[in-house]
């Protein structure tokens, strides 16, 4: 579930607030949005991938809140990595102009059964 | 609620907000419609599609290939679908992908050059769709659920709701409206599918449309325990454990395995070792992206590493069965009135079997283009403007008494401290839809079921909690669940064989004389008949 709204880091734009399909987020009087419904979170993970900032952070747990630090998730290189790897922003490369799934049935394991999955 | 803030008009109302909703809306502005769309969250990040990725059914058109294709099809959905409907998904989705790549989505090519466009990866997917259908001037309104649709004599007439972000109620009167809601996957949180609670298809029931192949929403998917990324594909890589940590899947399959273990209360752990290279694990690495965020959150190397699984149902979403479609162009039996995507009944290209996610992704691209230009044609074909029209509200489940003018909602008042609290009730309902129940199918387990669910029918049919917007939209899902729990559990009560996705333990066979679709209709009492497949002689 999200966890974090980066008071530093977040710009006010309220992109978040737009985009989170369930409707997780409010903004205060001053545009800072903050989470106002965390467990209508259903951890997709879409609203890192269109903060521009990387001021947000979705835990992978759905189903407990757990204690995050900025700090921590900064040093581990946490905040903003799901934008990176989509590789929305500037200077990056889409995801999708990488995508290798089309490829991934040339390395498919062998296969010890003759049944079909 | 009383006063409507926010009156518009429009030819063609799109409700949704995923590809199916995307692609109705381009489709029907550029078929000369002015057209609104609105959803209950943000078109490009709504649904199921766009968190993750996406596999297509496409085919070059390569005869052979795709004669090969039709017939799998129709073995593998228990000879319920129609050819014809396959191969002209086939035929509409090699069209629409080609559009998708001249808008700017950047397929990958071979060795040989040749676009690979049998994936697409979910976020800059649907951020395209959204671009395009602003582009073909339609007007986006995003956090717009929609609470209840509007009908005369003449058919539908738009639909009312609320706006999540203001708090304002809205009025969309439209001549035609196409349902592109999705399918209803029960507050599972399978990956984006939180959305999806079988809104469209108590709208359309409430018109009095038919349901078709709800039998067919015995999907559950692998996640993580503790997450959400209800991709199972990888998992081709994964040696499966037990708690002992005895491997499970000697054989290369994994077949029941996890639905048997989960429904059990036991756990399986997962350890993708059979990506046994840095090559091979950057390669999947890129594929499903999204995949691997939940270990690499948690310090788990899922290469090297064991890691829990658990199931997420996904109900109707992998399913097949929704909205009834009577003609080509995803008609229904309401006039003005079409389905696209998940909400509608796929049976048609695919009978009873989804096949993962492939043949839902190429439905939603086509239901949409061909509901979209249809609902253009009868909008734009009416000599009445949908403004003058006297139209009234038509929703009778989970809404407030007195809410809208002319609703008649059912039930008791919500001030009764004690009724179940909301959160009460869909674990109530969730629970009715569990792999026990659901996956593992048998008739008395069923039956008692269904028994309970009906019990709890008049509360979670009705308003379940004062307090904001959040409850007013939440007591509407909670009805849409409910009842989309109720039509599954009698159409598969109905389907006394084993069939495509469908099976029952007392009937372990596929039977040939119940080649027929099952179709339901009616809410507080469902009615059953037997539909017949076009082009079969049963």
């Amino acid at each position: 579930m999200i966890e974090l709204v980066s008071d530093d880091r977040c710009i006010r734009c309220g992109i978040c607030v737009k985009v989170c399909p369930t409707h997780v987020f409010d903004a205060d009087a001053e545009g800072l949005p903050f989470i106002a419904r965390q467990e209508d979170c259903q951890t997709c993970f879409v609203c890192e991938a269109h903060c521009p900032a990387d001021a947000l952070y979705v835990s992978p747990y759905a189903d407990v809140a757990v204690d995050v630090e900025e700090e921590s998730l900064i040093a581990n290189g946490l905040l903003g990595s799901w934008r990176a790897t989509v590789g929305w922003g500037p200077g990056r490369t889409k995801l999708a102009s990488v995508d290798t799934t089309e490829f991934i049935n040339r390395i498919l394991p062998p296969r010890p059964g003759s049944a079909a999955r | 609620m009383g006063e409507i803030d926010v009156k518009l008009t429009a030819d063609v109302l799109v409700i949704g907000g995923g590809p199916a909703a995307a692609w109705a809306a381009w489709s029907a502005a550029s078929n000369g419609a002015n057209v609104a769309l609105v959803d209950k969250g943000y078109l490009g990040t709504s649904g199921a599609t766009a968190p993750g990725g996406t596999n297509l059914l496409y085919l070059p058109p390569d005869q052979k290939l795709r004669d090969q294709a039709v017939e799998q099809r129709f073995k593998g959905g228990g000879f319920l679908s129609e050819p014809s409907w396959t191969y002209r998904v086939l035929d509409q989705v090699y069209i629409n992908l080609e559009r998708i790549e001249k808008w700017g989505y950047p397929f990958v090519r071979d060795e040989e050059g040749v676009p690979q466009r049998g994936h697409l990866q979910g976020l800059e997917y649907m951020n395209l769709m959204r671009k395009v259908v602003l582009k073909a001037g339609v007007k986006v309104l995003d956090h717009h659920p929609s609470l209840e649709l509007l009908v005369d004599e003449h058919g539908v007439g738009g639909a009312r709701g609320v706006s999540r972000l203001d708090n304002k109620e809205w009025e969309v009167r439209a001549n035609a409206v196409v349902l592109a809601t999705g399918g209803c996957a029960f507050l599972s949180k399978g990956l984006g599918c939180n959305v999806l609670t079988g809104d469209g298809l108590l709208m359309a029931s409430e018109l009095g449309a038919e349901l078709s192949g709800m039998e067919f929403s015995r999907a559950y998917a692998p996640s993580a325990a503790f997450g959400t990324i209800t991709r199972g594909r990888l998992l081709g890589w994964a040696t499966y454990y037990d708690e002992e940590g005895n491997v499970l899947n000697s054989d290369g399959n994994r077949g029941q395995i996890l639905h048997r273990a989960v429904s059990e209360g036991r756990t399986v752990y997962a350890m993708l070792n059979k990506a046994d290279t840095p090559e091979k694990q950057a390669i999947l690495r890129s594929s499903h992206a999204v995949f691997f965020l939940p270990y690499d959150r948690t310090g788990i190397d899922p290469f090297t590493q064991k890691f829990p699984l658990t199931l997420r149902a996904e109900g109707t979403v992998r399913g097949t069965g929704g909205i009834r479609l009577v003609s080509e162009d995803c008609s229904t039996t309401v006039a003005g009135l079409y389905a696209a995507g998940d909400a509608a009944s796929r049976e048609r290209l695919m009978g009873g079997m989804s096949g993962g996610g492939a043949f839902n992704a190429s439905w939603a691209i086509c239901s949409g283009t061909w509901s979209g230009e249809a609902a253009a044609a009868y909008a734009l074909a009416q000599s009445r403007n949908a403004g003058s029209r006297d139209l009234r509200p038509a929703g009778r489940y989970g809404l407030q008494a007195g809410e809208t003018s002319g609703s008649v909602a059912v039930g008791a008042p919500a001030s009764d401290s004690s009724r179940p609290s909301q959160k009460e009730l869909v674990a109530a309902v969730q629970q009715e839809v569990s792999l026990k129940i659901n996956y593992f199918r048998n008739v008395p387990s069923l039956q008692g079921s269904l028994a309970r669910l009906n019990a709890l029918w008049p509360i979670a049919g009705s308003f379940s909690e004062r307090g904001g917007i959040q409850q007013r939209v939440r007591s509407r899902e909670i009805a849409a669940m409910a009842a989309t729990a109720r039509w599954m559990h009698t159409a598969s009560l109905e389907r006394k064989e084993t069939r495509a996705m469908h099976a029952l333990a007392e009937y372990p066979e596929q039977d040939p004389n119940q080649l027929h679709r099952i179709t339901l209709s009616g809410i507080d009492e469902i009615a059953v008949r037997y539909d017949k497949v076009p082009g079969s002689s049963a």
